[in-house]
């Protein structure tokens, strides 16, 4: 267990340089930041002037070198556009993405496996083909138009929802702002999550579906029935269980994936979060925020399937940690 | 529901305040960005001029027609060739409490000019003289005509409030491009809004401040919360919706739905923005010749690019400058005429043709990119086969820094509102010296077109100026120093009891101040 964890801080040391490496080489080809910084009259000359005060105009290597020399010390730059350590601003912004997230995943874990396990049970119900219908649609609509057309239905012709933005959220502490603590923060938190679930739901649906419905066909859960189990406890404790280890697997890529899905749905409703920040700084080729952001992302993704392997663990004991992540 | 308890919360809290409480007036305004910084000195920008306007106060002001207003200074008188005299209204207090002094006004104008993005507007000035605590000289090192017009970007600041040291020792004055600054995240103005919180690229709170000055003003709100919705269906949906009272820009696909909506009402305006082909004659030596660049000029349907592409919601151009500038001459008709246009083109030789590369912007004009593909076809009709090719700008800038493609788009508006302007950064003869022609991506250069721009920065007598810009726009236009397609409009979206329409200008930075809400 322990020989695991270091080797999996180890990869994540690797996949963060690996990431800032990539970052780093891409960013000449993002814009010049000077044209996000200053007027469009201000002459070549200052604009030159201020690129070597901001050490722009230093080679890759020296550049990247001081750039890993600061990150050794934990600092990852500074934002040209907020003006502080890139850091700081990105673990500001964290908090309204993970709730974010959190809405999604509450929706998607609440609503995939009652619906997962009626249609595998029911296959060939109306309503098990109305639900397999509805999935399809949700998944070939691209989440940022699932997100405006709710705006339009929702916020502007019904006027149930408000349409943008965080509302009154209650302070927590730090940095961490919360939604789920009033009526007003729960209103402005439904319909972005909705649509960031639209993409992941349907997917965990046809995975417990179908995972399900293979292990309805096994031997023990004939036997179960004809021991003359419950129905309900054969499908929820006996065929569920089993049914979870995929579910899980994939359910931790497709949360590290879902941070990314933030950055259309967190554009369209003005949430306050780190996708739109991370879109914005590329806009503004805020550089020392784009490496930084994709940086932690990386972070995230390891730390998420770490966790993964972990439940794995728990959920199926004959899974060995110390052999995996070799 | 929840705009049933809000009124239920309002309600409570008029109870408990009494009368007071009803009384507030509060105008939720969404932009497509907010302000870079609280320092009006550190970017010359948009979104710096309209935070400007609304915290500070500048010396005179644009009105709606293009005038002058007094503002800070109440009036002044041209003393000679090189000096203009002002004198500064009394009694007027900045948010920290202390009284506006011509020392205030001397301050910001030597920080003016250590201003990159600042002092290049500032550099006809050589002094700011101080008469007494009222009067102060503004002196050009040669006859200037734009004083004013200058006068528009000098926002007296606190002088005392910014001088000083910070906590951790850093000087309060300090302008600083990239960092953090006193003078980014503190502010002390003469406006009618006090900044009461700000969250970058989330939220801003102005509250109004109770020693203003302009007691004439009829202006009623009492609280202004900016948000930047980045996202045009996002910004028209809160509008729709109610979440906010006030939107700009509002997009052209939307503008019919604004203006149609119950409850919100669509405020238009021809801008003053220009947007133009530059064709490369360092590049591609068919464009050396003017009759290839004036068959490109009559195949270019511009009427129906604002027609079809903008719905409308632009201005034909035949030149640069907008009506109502000096050099605007309503004889520079736009020009549309496919058979000349082949015309000319076989009589410079190119009947057959000529193969080339475009470049534009696909997020920095109002349709930028679908102009763009537009031109490409209907320079096709001419025999020329364009290669276009589109990139967001942040990406476009470089390339166009490089000359990169033999025609380039660019949008300009002059930061003098000056036709002059237009000339010395999009058409004069590049000189790296000066700064002539930084934006000149043609390579057009023509002396005497240069030899008009000189004179005219000298002249002080408007009807001599006006003439001579006039024969600069004329002589641009008989060689087609450019291809000028259209000003972009600029629109506001409001909800219906918000009076948009009073405080609109063609430089967008609405007057909030005087924003009257019924």
């Amino acid at each position: 267990m322990l020989a695991y964890l270091v080797k999996r801080v180890f990869q994540a040391i690797a996949v963060m340089f690996a990431i800032s490496l990539i970052g780093f080489a891409i960013q000449d080809n993002l814009g010049d930041p000077l044209r996000a910084l200053v007027g469009v009259s201000v002459s070549e000359e200052v604009r030159d002037q201020l690129r070597d005060e901001l050490g722009l105009n230093d080679g890759f290597v020296t550049q990247y070198l001081r750039f890993l020399g600061n990150a050794l010390h934990g600092d990852l730059g500074t934002s040209y556009f907020f003006k502080e350590p890139a850091l700081d601003v990105i673990l500001k912004k964290m908090p309204a993405t993970l709730e974010l997230v959190l809405g999604a995943t509450l929706i998607i874990v609440g609503l995939s496996v009652p619906l997962g396990v009626y249609t595998a049970i029911k296959p060939k119900s109306i309503l098990s083909g109305i639900i397999m219908g509805l999935s399809i649609v949700g998944i070939s609509i691209p989440v940022f138009l699932t997100a405006i057309l709710m705006i339009f239905v929702f916020a502007v012709n019904l006027g149930w929802f408000p349409s943008y933005g965080r509302g009154e959220v209650v302070h927590v502490f730090g940095s961490w702002d919360t939604n789920f603590a009033s009526f007003d923060g729960l209103m402005h938190v439904l319909l972005p999550s909705v649509a960031l679930a639209s993409i992941m739901l349907p997917l965990f649906v046809r995975l417990i579906r179908a995972e399900m419905m293979e292990v309805l066909q096994s031997e023990y859960v004939k036997f179960a029935k004809a021991k003359g189990l419950r129905p309900m406890r054969i499908y929820f404790v006996h065929a569920l269980k089993n049914t979870l280890l995929p579910v899980i697997t994939v359910g931790g890529v497709q949360i590290g994936t879902m941070v990314a899905y933030t950055i259309l749905t967190e554009t369209v409703f003005q949430w306050p979060g780190m996708g739109f920040m991370f879109l914005e700084a590329v806009n503004r080729v805020d550089t020392p925020l784009i490496v930084a952001y994709l940086i932690v992302v990386g972070f995230i993704f390891v730390v998420t399937n770490t966790i993964v392997d972990l439940i794995y663990g728990l959920v199926n004991p004959t899974v060995n940690l110390a052999r995996m992540g070799a | 529901m929840s705009s049933f308890l809000r009124i239920a919360a309002v309600g409570a809290m008029s109870v408990m305040l009494g009368n007071a409480a009803l009384a507030e007036t509060t105008v939720r305004v969404a932009y497509d960005a907010d302000p870079v910084s609280l320092d009006p000195h550190e970017q010359l920008s948009g979104g710096t001029l309209q935070l400007s306007h609304m915290a500070f106060d500048p010396l005179v002001r644009w009105t709606q027609d293009l005038q002058f207003e007094p503002r800070l200074a109440t009036s002044w008188e041209q003393i000679d060739d090189t000096t203009v005299r002002f004198h500064l209204r009394d009694g007027v207090k900045f948010h920290s409490g202390n009284m506006l002094t011509t020392a205030d006004v001397k301050w910001t104008f030597d920080r003016l000019k250590s201003s990159p993005d600042f002092k290049g507007i500032f550099e006809p000035f050589t002094a700011l003289d101080v008469i007494d605590s009222l009067t102060f000289d503004l002196k050009t090192s040669a006859a200037y005509p734009l004083v004013l017009h200058t006068a528009t970007y000098l926002f007296p600041m606190d002088s005392k409030f910014y001088t000083g040291t910070t906590a951790d020792g850093k000087d309060k004055a300090e302008l600083v491009k990239h960092g953090d600054s006193f003078a980014s995240r503190n502010l002390s103005g003469t406006g009618p809004y006090v900044v009461t919180e700000r969250e970058q690229g989330v939220r801003m709170v102005f509250e109004r401040f109770d020693g203003y000055w302009d007691t004439a003003s009829k202006g009623n709100v009492d609280k202004i919360i900016l948000t930047p919705i980045k996202e045009d269906p996002t910004r028209v949906a809160a509008l729709l919706s109610g979440d906010v009272d006030f939107i700009a820009p509002v997009p052209p696909t939307d503008l019919k739905r604004v203006d149609e909506a119950e409850g919100t009402a669509l405020v238009t305006m021809p801008g003053t923005r220009i947007i133009t082909l530059q064709l490369n004659q360092n590049r591609v030596e068919a464009f050396k010749d003017a009759r290839v660049r004036l068959a490109i000029d009559y195949a270019v349907n511009n009427a129906g690019i604002v027609d079809r592409i903008m719905r409308g919601f632009g201005t034909v151009a035949g030149q640069a400058s907008p009506a109502g500038y000096l050099g605007y001459d309503a004889a520079l008709a736009p020009r549309f005429d496919l058979d000349k246009a082949k015309a000319l083109m076989a009589e410079a030789g190119y009947a057959d043709g000529f193969s080339i590369t475009m470049m534009a912007p696909n997020n920095r004009y109002v349709n930028d990119d679908k102009i763009a593909q537009a031109v490409t076809s209907m320079l096709s009709k001419i025999n020329i086969k364009v290669d276009l090719q589109t990139m967001p700008k942040a990406q476009y800038w470089p390339k166009f820094d490089e000359r990169a493609a033999d025609i380039m788009m660019i949008g300009w508006h002059s930061d003098t509102e000056d036709s002059a302007n237009f000339h010395q950064f999009l058409t004069a003869c590049p000189d790296s010296e000066t700064g002539n022609g930084q934006y000149n991506s043609g390579n057009y250069c023509n002396p005497e077109a240069d030899a008009l721009m000189a004179a005219s920065n000298v002249e002080t007598d408007p009807a001599k100026r006006g003439a001579m810009l006039k024969q600069l726009e004329t002589i641009l236009y008989n060689e087609a120093a450019f291809v000028p397609l259209h000003w972009q409009n600029l629109a506001w979206g409001a909800r219906k009891g918000v009076h948009a329409e009073g405080i609109v200008n063609a430089m967008n930075f609405p007057y909030f101040g005087d924003l009257v809400v019924d």
